[in-house]
């Protein structure tokens, strides 16, 4: 602990922070401020929106903090397990906005890493990701909803119980479509890439609207309702009441529907985890370094007897399988799909999660993905709420004397995503390409290209026969 | 240094009075590419009458009491005329994304957002117009001409202004980073114009006020035989008004010098820089003039449907650009094709899958994303675009 | 490092305690009560979806006083579903999280309103609609779904009929918009249609929104005598514009969708002569309304756009039926208990009628009215000519008046 005189004294308090032991008393504080701040928010106060909007954020970052620390491996696992499975159910319990907000952090954060695989590992621009949702979501909506779609009519409805075969069945059957939408784009490239698998999420999506003639599948633009949920152990929803009771927490709403969520949050987790740890055994593999060849120059790595057919359609399948996966959970969890849920804007909202985190990086990808989903769920929701609270008590903003009432009724902060996002997209574009966390990787091509000459990469090789 | 010196002695023969005449300046710039068109538009609905008929031959009945043969013979003038009004819409935004894509090798995502720029603004000015009163005393000329001047105008500024601020940063970047940026500029202007709309007007609604012009609601009544279309005056103006900016354009592409200096950059980009092009320039005036197309195309589609939204820009645009496909991207006279094409297809398709329920009419923008998809994965450069090699 | 983990786990554990112990200290304010409202508040369906929740926030500013008085502070809570059911259902999920809302005043659209209706009744939520004509709102017969508005069986049907007696018309073309409400009304229309003798030329549905021109063609070409549009007024102004541009003669007629002064707007001069038929009727039918309509439009400077009035008389059955129960209990009462008070709603004399729900939550009796659009002034909108009335009972209430008549009759004879 000498004192250098040539040291500045933010050096020096990073080097303090540096040590183990006041990294994880800081860390400690900041947990619990964060926790404590949440759980005292009281939801008829005037100002509840703007403060769950400063503090939730705080605590869904967390990991991040304490990934990002350096403390020991084994503490950051045990801590970042301790606020999953103890700390984030308790906040749910007390207010379960704050669940429902985890539970789709959880599904976009899936969505995202599977993009990233397209993407981010093999460098092929995909603008309708959301079709292999869709195909997910719509797979188990068909054959569980109350809907008078053919499956119903002809009484082939599943159980509750096969939720958890659906997944895999979801897995497969995205992937299948994921192949057969790689097969005829294989040999585009970059733009023209993008174009078609824009053109493919849209189809499926008009798809999903149009089949309900002359055969019913999935009802159209009405939707399916009611869709079936996994069975709730009695157990479960016991164990949650009286978690609930003993540490005196009124429940909002009923018992039931909240254990139904808590549940959904786990198998939300369960499957994010598998997802991460698959993601990353794929990166560090053969096939991860075949699709990084495929990403930097595609000739050079035909050239180095890469197999380019295969690596392009496993990319494709893996990204879709994860999306089927989350796909069967969404569909379970919203109890109704619909075919505008599953439009342009979410294929751009998860790219706009993938490029913001950092394309190619694993913990990048999922901070994108919290930045993005709360920022369209809860940050601009919120606006729009508090707004409108201040509008019900005439509030007037004290300097310039402005009437919260005069402000026009049509432009609320919440239906402004898109403005948002295209701003985001673009600033991100300018400034900082490689994304908030880059892969030191990606960050190094991206410099590098910006220096080296303009190539014009063609979007079609030669090596197409005929004509 | 004049270009007589450099062309090779011609031969005598060939200097002849029919020479003189084909290569005068109204027959070059004029009635050859409206020959075109209209050879074009002929076969196209040549063509597609057939097919229709052959429909009508195979399934005579499609439903009970309607035959399918003689309601074809009532649309079919129809059905022409509209597809020929639609389908020029398409050709003038198709070619926004043909000239920059030709300059830049770039698809400008952004470019629906240009046409759905260029009605609300075509709006605007209509409703100002309005506002200021006596507009009926307007000559409709004049009225359209000033409407789609100015979104013209403020169209391509704003296309230019784009490609300055978003474009040319990322000149050098790899290929899928200016294509988020135009992805992330087309959802930025949708909510930003929505947003202008919101505080100026509280409502994004905008319709246009034609209500006390009954010279654009008349229609005019033409007859074929034995039917008569009402034909639309929105639509014949139209028409007209891609003609005479499609003849202008192409006269400007192939006759002037900056014409000449855009397909040199277009050609070789650094090769025309050094033969001493301002590369800059002649890229802001692609944009310029590609966004002032679409602009048109906005007003002109504005005046026609009667109510825009910011919301407007999307399908006809994802359509514009599969028609700029399907011509060959990159190709002038293919923009125009494919979205000629696009849009007979399109209208016969309406025409005609209304008689067959199980279908319907909402399967006709299926076939418009079958269509490019289709033509992405099988011919990729398009009716009448070029193969590129690969440089390795 | 041994020292350094016991430590860490000697905080851990404070940590914990602290944050359970937080958890003990806090409590729910218990003396607001919230209703909220879901209609969408933008898009081109948000002249009428401002109607509902000015409505809404109107009789809260006037009717709360009882509450008041005894001691609560009711707030207003708008949301806006953006007529999307994804929406609707996610601004279900954060309604239900708040538990100081007791009731929802919603929708406008009967797709946005199924599915998150499934997420009221799954927390025992009340939902009062102004507007949702759509049978399967109430035909789910969950207790916490009411509306005091038509349905569009009947709806539908009272239009068929309507058309069967206008002169000259034999042949109808029928379009709507593929939404749970238009197609469903559009249904009810062409069945009627036909048992009435009128030849039903097309059945089709579009999403078009702007540009009719390749829908309109075909119908040009049958020739219908009249062209029934389900669907709502954004898109069914647009499309009798372009009709009558393009050259359409005959009668045009549409659902209670079309029932807003934006229709004359987006219509201009194609509106007038075309007809509509509506469960909501216009406030000037109303004597009790006059006042209303001075207080609206005192309060929005706008005038009031249909279902306004019919909010006002939801927020009000709301508030009644709370009021009730805290002066039978002294407590706040639970969304159960405020949904089934909702539901024995008797004889509510609100300013559009009298109500009292049946098992579904429809109104006992509906009132059906067919209007002719006389100009295309938005703001003479209230003054189109009514040219008919109906009042025509719920099924349920249609069943019971019939056992009354006839005791003996059994099922199916």
């Amino acid at each position: 602990m000498t004192a250098q005189t040539s040291q500045s004294p933010w050096t020096t308090f990073r080097t303090w922070l540096s040590r183990p032991s006041v990294a994880g008393v800081v860390i400690l504080a900041y947990l619990l401020i964060v926790i404590v701040a949440l759980l005292s928010l009281n939801r008829a106060d005037l100002l509840f929106p703007l403060y769950s909007t400063l503090v939730f954020p705080p605590f869904v970052l967390s990991p991040f903090v304490i990934l990002a620390s350096p403390l020991d491996n084994r503490i950051k696992v045990t801590l970042i397990l301790v606020l999953v499975v103890i700390a984030m159910p308790l906040i749910g319990i007390y207010d379960s906005s704050y669940l429902e907000l985890t539970i789709q952090i959880c599904i976009f954060a899936g969505l995202a890493l599977g993009l990233n695989i397209v993407v981010g590992f093999a460098g092929l621009l995909d603008l309708g990701y959301i079709a292999f949702f869709a195909v997910g979501a719509y797979s188990w909506a068909m054959f569980t909803s109350s809907a008078e779609t053919v499956f119903f009519v002809s009484g082939i409805i599943v159980p509750g119980w096969a939720f958890y075969i659906f997944i895999f069945v979801g897995v497969v059957l995205a992937a299948l479509v994921g192949v057969l939408l790689g097969l005829p784009v294989l040999r585009l490239r970059g733009d023209y890439l993008a174009i078609v698998t824009l053109g493919f999420g849209e189809m499926i999506r008009v798809l999903a609207r149009n089949a309900d003639q002359p055969i019913n599948f999935t009802n159209g633009s009405q939707g399916l309702l009611n869709v079936g949920t996994p069975p709730m152990p009695q157990f479960w929803v016991d164990f949650i009441g009286s978690i609930a009771s003993t540490l005196g927490i009124r429940i909002a709403g009923n018992l039931e529907p909240l254990a139904q969520q808590m549940l959904f949050y786990f198998i939300g987790i369960v499957i994010l985890g598998v997802i991460i740890v698959a993601a990353r055994r794929l990166d560090n593999s053969a096939i991860g370094r075949a699709w990084t060849a495929i990403r930097e120059d595609e000739v050079a790595a035909i050239a180095m007897g890469v197999p380019l057919v295969k690596m392009k359609l496993l990319a494709f399948a893996t990204g879709a399988a994860f999306a089927g996966a989350i796909g069967v959970l969404y569909a379970a969890k919203q109890s109704f799909v619909s075919p505008e849920s599953f439009s342009l804007i979410q294929s751009i909202s998860i790219l706009a999660m993938v490029i913001v985190g950092g394309m190619g990086g694993i913990r990048g990808v999922i901070l994108g993905a919290i930045i993005v989903t709360l920022l369209n769920l809860q940050v601009l929701k919120n606006l729009s709420l508090q707004l409108n609270a201040l509008r019900n008590i005439d509030f007037i903003v004290p300097l310039i004397n402005f009437h919260i009432r005069d402000w026009p009724t049509q432009l609320e902060p919440a239906k402004y995503e898109r403005l948002v996002f295209g701003l985001l997209l673009v600033l991100m574009m300018l400034f900082r390409p490689a994304g908030l966390l880059p892969e030191p990787r990606r960050k190094l091509e991206l410099d590098m290209k910006k220096r080296a000459q303009p190539m014009e990469t063609p979007v079609i090789t030669s090596s197409e026969t005929g004509d | 240094m004049s270009s007589e010196t450099l062309t090779p002695p011609q031969v005598p023969a060939l200097d002849s009075p029919w020479r003189r005449l084909l290569d005068s300046f109204p027959v070059r710039y004029i009635l050859y590419p409206v020959g075109q068109m209209v050879i074009f538009i002929a076969g196209a609905a040549g063509i597609l009458t057939l097919l229709s008929v052959l429909l009508a031959l195979l399934v005579p009945e499609p439903r009970p009491n309607i035959v399918l043969m003689d309601q074809i013979g009532k649309q079919l003038p129809g059905m022409i005329i509209s597809g020929i009004s639609i389908g020029f819409v398409y050709s003038m935004v198709a070619l926004g994304y043909t000239l920059v894509y030709g300059v830049l090798k770039f698809i400008n995502f952004a470019h629906s957002e240009i046409f759905m720029v260029g009605s609300v603004i075509g709006f605007e000015v209509m409703q100002r117009i309005e506002d200021v009163g006596f507009i009926q005393l307007w000559h409709p000329v004049a009225l359209v001409v000033t409407i789609v001047g100015s979104a013209m105008i403020i169209s391509g500024l704003l296309a230019v202004l784009i490609e300055r601020v978003a474009y040319r940063p990322l000149r050098n970047a790899p290929r899928l980073v200016p294509l988020i940026t135009a992805i992330g500029i087309s959802f930025f202007l949708i909510d930003f114009v929505r947003a202008i709309e919101a505080i100026t007007r509280n409502d994004f609604n905008l319709t246009y006020p034609t209500g006390d012009l009954s010279y654009l609601r008349t229609p005019i009544p033409m007859t074929f035989g034995e039917t008569t279309v009402n034909v639309r005056i929105t639509s014949i103006i139209i028409v007209l008004a891609a003609v005479i900016m499609l003849i202008i354009l192409n006269y400007f592409v192939n006759g002037t010098k900056l014409g000449r200096g855009i397909r040199a950059v277009s050609q070789d980009r650094t090769t025309a820089g050094l033969m001493g092009i301002n590369v800059n320039l002649m890229i802001s005036i692609t944009f310029f003039v590609g966004g002032a197309l679409g602009g048109a195309a906005g007003a002109l589609f504005g005046l026609n449907v009667g109510t825009v939204t910011p919301y407007v820009g999307f399908i006809p645009g994802l359509k514009a650009f599969t028609a700029a496909v399907l011509g060959g991207i990159g190709n002038v006279t293919g923009a125009l094709l494919g979205g000629l094409t696009l849009g007979m297809v399109e209208s016969f398709l309406n025409g005609v899958l209304v008689y067959f329920p199980a279908l319907g009419q909402r399967y006709t923008d299926i076939f418009a994303f079958s269509v490019l998809i289709l033509i992405l994965i099988f011919r990729p450069s398009g009716l009448l675009g070029e193969r590129v090699d690969e440089k390795v | 490092m041994k020292i350094s983990r016991k430590l860490f786990v000697l905080v851990l554990v404070v940590a914990m305690g602290l944050m359970l112990s937080a958890t003990l200290v806090n409590a729910q304010d218990g003396t607001v009560i919230r209703i909220a409202s879901q209609s969408p508040l933008s898009g081109g369906q948000s002249v009428v979806g401002t109607a509902i929740r000015n409505g809404t926030e109107l009789a809260i500013m006037q009717l709360a006083g009882p509450l008041t008085e005894l001691g609560y502070t009711v707030e207003f809570v708008p949301y806006d579903d953006q007529a999307t059911a994804d929406v609707g259902v996610s601004n279900a999920q954060l309604i239900v999280n708040d538990p100081a809302i007791l009731a929802v005043v919603g929708h406008y659209n009967s797709g946005v309103a199924i599915p998150s209706s499934e997420v009221y009744n799954d927390n025992d939520l009340v939902m009062v609609s102004p507007a949702n004509t759509g049978v399967n709102i109430t035909d789910r017969g969950y207790a916490t779904v009411n509306r005091i508005c038509g349905r569009d069986d009947a709806q539908g049907a009272a239009g068929a009929q309507f058309a069967a007696t206008l002169d000259g018309v034999e042949s109808v073309y029928v379009l709507h918009d593929t939404t749970t409400y238009g197609q469903g009304v559009a249904d009810f229309f062409s069945a009627e249609a036909e048992a009435q003798g009128l030849t039903v030329l097309g059945f089709e549905g579009t999403e078009e929104t702007a540009n009719f021109e390749g829908i309109i063609q075909p119908i040009i070409a049958l020739e219908p005598d009249l062209v029934y549009f389900g669907g709502i007024y954004d898109r069914g102004g647009i499309l009798i514009s372009q009709l009558r541009t393009a050259g359409y003669t005959g009668v045009f007629l549409g659902p209670d969708g079309m029932d807003s002064s934006e229709f004359a707007n987006i219509a201009g001069e194609a509106a007038i002569g075309t007809y509509y038929t509506t469960t909501g009727a216009p406030v000037t039918v109303f004597p009790e309304a006059a006042q209303f309509v001075e207080d609206y439009t005192a309060e929005f400077e706008m005038d009031p756009q249909p279902y306004a009035a019919q909010s006002y008389d939801v927020t009000g059955i709301i508030i009644t039926a709370i009021t009730q129960l805290i002066e039978e209990n002294g407590t706040l009462p639970t969304r159960a208990e405020v949904a089934a008070a909702v539901r024995a709603t008797t004889e509510y004399q609100g300013i559009t009628g009298n109500y009292t729900f049946d098992d579904n939550g429809d109104p006992e009796m509906a009132s059906y009215y067919i209007i002719s659009v006389d100009s295309s002034d938005p703001a003479l909108w209230g003054s189109n000519t009514i040219l008919s009335t109906q009042m025509i009972p719920s099924p349920l209430a249609a069943m019971a008046m019939m056992e009354e008549m006839m005791p003996e009759a059994t099922p199916g004879s």
